[in-house]
C-alpha cells in the first residue's frame, strides 16, 4: 500500500534528477566551450566553412520567412488597425514587429530547423563512426575542433541573418502595403524610417546572438550525445531542434523581459 | 613497452574487464583475440585515454596513462579503426596528414602533402587517390587510407581495430602483409584484435585471448596451435562446442 503511494513520488523524483542531471552535462559543455573559446589552437578554416554553411546558406529560408512574415503582418495589423481607424499605423509596427520579435524569433526558429538538425546529424554521424575517438587520437581536441568553430559562427552569422530578414520582412510589408492597402511608396517608407528606434534593431541583433549560441550548443551536445546508430543520430537530431527551438522561445522571452519591460 | 595492471571496467551491469594484466614489449606485435562484446576494443579505447577505467593502472614506457590522454602521449600513437573512421568532410590526402596541418607536428601544407601521397603510396595507392574523398573509395581502399592516416606521423605504437573485417580474402590478405610489413620496417610495437585467425598468423608474434573480462591465455604464437585451453582451441578453430557459449 505504502509503495503504491510512493511510487509516483519516486517517479517524480527520478523524472527530476534526471532533468537536473541533463541540465548539469550541458552546462558543463557550454563551460568547455567556453573555455576552448580563449585557448588556443583556433581553427580558422573550420570556423570559415561553418560560418558559410550557418550564414550564407540559411539566407534564402531565413528571407523567404521573413518577406512573407513582413507581408501578412502588414495585411494583419491593417485588418486589426481598421477597427478604430490606425490604418496609418502598418508600417512602424510592421518594422518594430519585424525588428524586434518576429525577425529573431522566426529567423531563430528557422535556423534551427536547418542548422540545429544538420549539425546534431553530422556530428552523431561523426561519434557512431568513431571519427571522432580518431579525432582524439591524432591529438585533436573534438569541442576545440568540431563545437567552438561552429558556435561562434552561428553567434555570429545569425544575427547578421536576423539583420537581413528585418529588412526583407520590411520590404515585404511595404510590398503589400503599396500593392494591396494603397499607401503611398514614399509615405510607407517615411512612417517606417520615422517610428523606427536603433534599440529597436539592436536588441533583434542582440537575441540573434543568443539564438544562434543556441542553436549551434544544442546541434553540437546532441550531436556528441548521441546514441548509437541510425536511430541513435535520428534522436540526437530530433533532441537538437526541439530543445533549441525551445530554448530560444524561453531565452526570448527572458530578454524581451529584460530589455523592454517597464 | 606498455604495461596494463589489474584493469576493470563495467558498463552499467556489464562488467566488460574484470581485472586485465598484460604487457607489450617494445617493437612486438601482440594481437589479442576474444568473441563479440568480450571488450577487446574498450581495452585498447581505455590504453589511448577514451575510455576512462573503473580501476587498474596502465603505463606506456613507464608513463601512466591518463583520461583524457595527454598530447604528448597520443603522439607516440597511430590507429587503425574498423570502419576506417576517415573525415568525411575532407579529401583523402587531408585524412591522412592530418596531424601534420595542425597541432606540434604541423608542417607547410605542400610538405603535409607530399608526406601523405609517399604514405599512400606505401600502402598501395596512386597519387590520384589523394584529392578523392573517403565517399568515393571502397571497404579496402579505405582501410589503406586508414592504415597510410596511422603510420602518417611515424608513430612508436600503432593500434589496429579489426583490420580485415568487411574485406573480402584476397584484400585482408593484403592489409594483412601491409601491416606485418609495415609494424617490422617502422619497428612499431603493434596491438591488433582481430577475430580473423589468417590475420593472426599474418600479423602477430605473439598472442593474448580476451574472454570473461580478463586474459585467459597469452603466448608467443608459434604456441598457440599446441596450448591445451580449451578457450583458445575451441576459438581458433571456430567450433560452436566448448567452454565458450556460442550465445552471448
Amino acid at each position: 500500500m505504502t509503495d503504491a503511494l510512493l511510487a509516483p513520488l519516486a517517479s517524480l523524483g527520478r523524472g527530476t534528477l534526471m532533468a537536473l542531471a541533463a541540465v548539469g552535462r550541458l552546462a558543463i559543455f557550454a563551460g568547455q566551450v567556453l573555455g576552448h573559446l580563449v585557448r588556443p589552437p583556433f581553427y580558422g578554416r573550420e570556423f570559415l566553412l561553418a560560418l558559410l554553411q550557418i550564414g550564407w546558406f540559411s539566407l534564402p529560408v531565413v528571407g523567404m520567412t521573413a518577406v512573407f512574415t513582413g507581408g501578412a503582418l502588414a495585411l494583419q495589423i491593417y485588418a486589426g488597425g481598421a477597427r478604430f481607424s490606425a490604418e496609418s499605423v502598418v508600417p512602424s509596427i510592421v518594422a518594430i514587429g519585424m525588428t524586434r520579435e518576429l525577425g529573431p524569433v522566426l529567423g531563430g526558429l528557422m535556423v534551427a530547423a536547418r542548422v540545429a538538425s544538420s549539425i546534431a546529424a553530422e556530428i552523431g554521424t561523426m561519434k557512431v563512426t568513431e571519427q571522432i575517438d580518431a579525432l582524439t587520437t591524432l591529438s585533436t581536441n573534438p569541442v576545440k575542433y568540431l563545437v567552438v568553430p561552429r558556435v561562434v559562427a552561428a553567434t555570429l552569422a545569425v544575427p547578421v541573418l536576423v539583420a537581413a530578414g528585418d529588412s526583407i520582412g520590411i520590404m515585404g510589408g511595404w510590398l503589400v502595403g503599396i500593392t494591396r492597402l494603397d499607401f503611398n511608396s514614399a509615405t510607407y517608407l517615411k512612417n517606417t524610417a520615422d517610428f523606427l528606434e536603433a534599440w529597436d534593431v539592436g536588441s533583434g541583433l542582440v537575441k540573434g546572438a543568443v539564438f544562434g549560441f543556441i542553436i549551434a550548443l544544442m546541434g553540437c551536445y546532441h550531436g556528441m550525445q548521441s546514441g548509437r546508430g541510425a536511430q541513435g543520430v535520428g534522436a540526437a537530431t530530433k533532441s537538437a531542434v526541439v530543445s533549441a527551438s525551445v530554448l530560444i522561445l524561453a531565452a526570448n522571452y527572458l530578454l524581451t523581459e529584460m530589455f523592454f519591460s517597464t | 613497452m606498455i604495461r596494463i595492471e589489474g584493469l576493470h571496467k563495467t558498463f552499467g551491469s556489464n562488467a566488460v574487464l574484470q581485472g586485465v594484466d598484460l604487457s607489450v614489449a617494445r617493437g612486438e606485435s601482440l594481437v589479442i583475440i576474444g568473441g563479440s562484446g568480450t571488450g577487446k576494443s574498450v581495452l585498447l579505447k581505455c590504453i589511448l585515454g577514451l575510455v576512462r577505467p573503473d580501476r587498474g593502472r596502465i603505463t606506456v614506457d613507464g608513463q601512466p596513462a591518463t583520461v583524457p590522454a595527454s598530447e604528448a602521449m597520443l603522439a607516440q600513437f597511430g590507429m587503425l579503426f574498423q570502419g576506417g573512421a576517415l573525415f568525411d568532410s575532407l579529401p583523402v590526402w587531408q585524412n591522412v596528414a592530418f596531424r601534420l596541418l595542425r597541432g606540434h607536428l604541423k608542417r607547410p601544407r605542400d610538405e603535409a602533402r607530399a608526406i601523405a601521397i609517399e604514405k599512400l603510396r606505401r600502402v598501395g595507392l596512386g597519387p590520384n587517390v589523394a584529392d578523392l574523398f573517403p565517399a568515393e573509395l571502397s571497404g579496402g581502399m579505405q582501410k589503406r587510407v586508414g592504415l597510410a592516416r596511422a603510420i602518417a606521423a611515424e608513430p612508436q605504437i600503432i593500434f589496429f581495430d579489426e583490420p580485415t573485417t568487411g574485406l573480402d580474402p584476397i584484400m585482408a590478405g593484403v592489409i594483412n602483409d601491409l601491416i606485418r610489413e609495415i609494424v617490422v620496417e617502422m619497428g612499431a610495437t603493434a596491438m591488433t584484435i582481430t577475430h580473423d585467425m589468417s590475420s593472426v598468423r599474418a600479423i602477430a608474434d605473439s598472442v593474448a585471448m580476451l574472454h570473461g573480462g580478463v586474459i585467459r591465455w597469452t603466448g608467443p604464437i608459434d604456441e598457440m596451435d599446441s596450448t591445451p585451453d580449451p578457450y583458445v582451441q575451441q576459438f581458433i578453430h571456430g567450433r560452436a562446442e566448448g567452454p565458450i557459449a556460442a550465445i552471448r
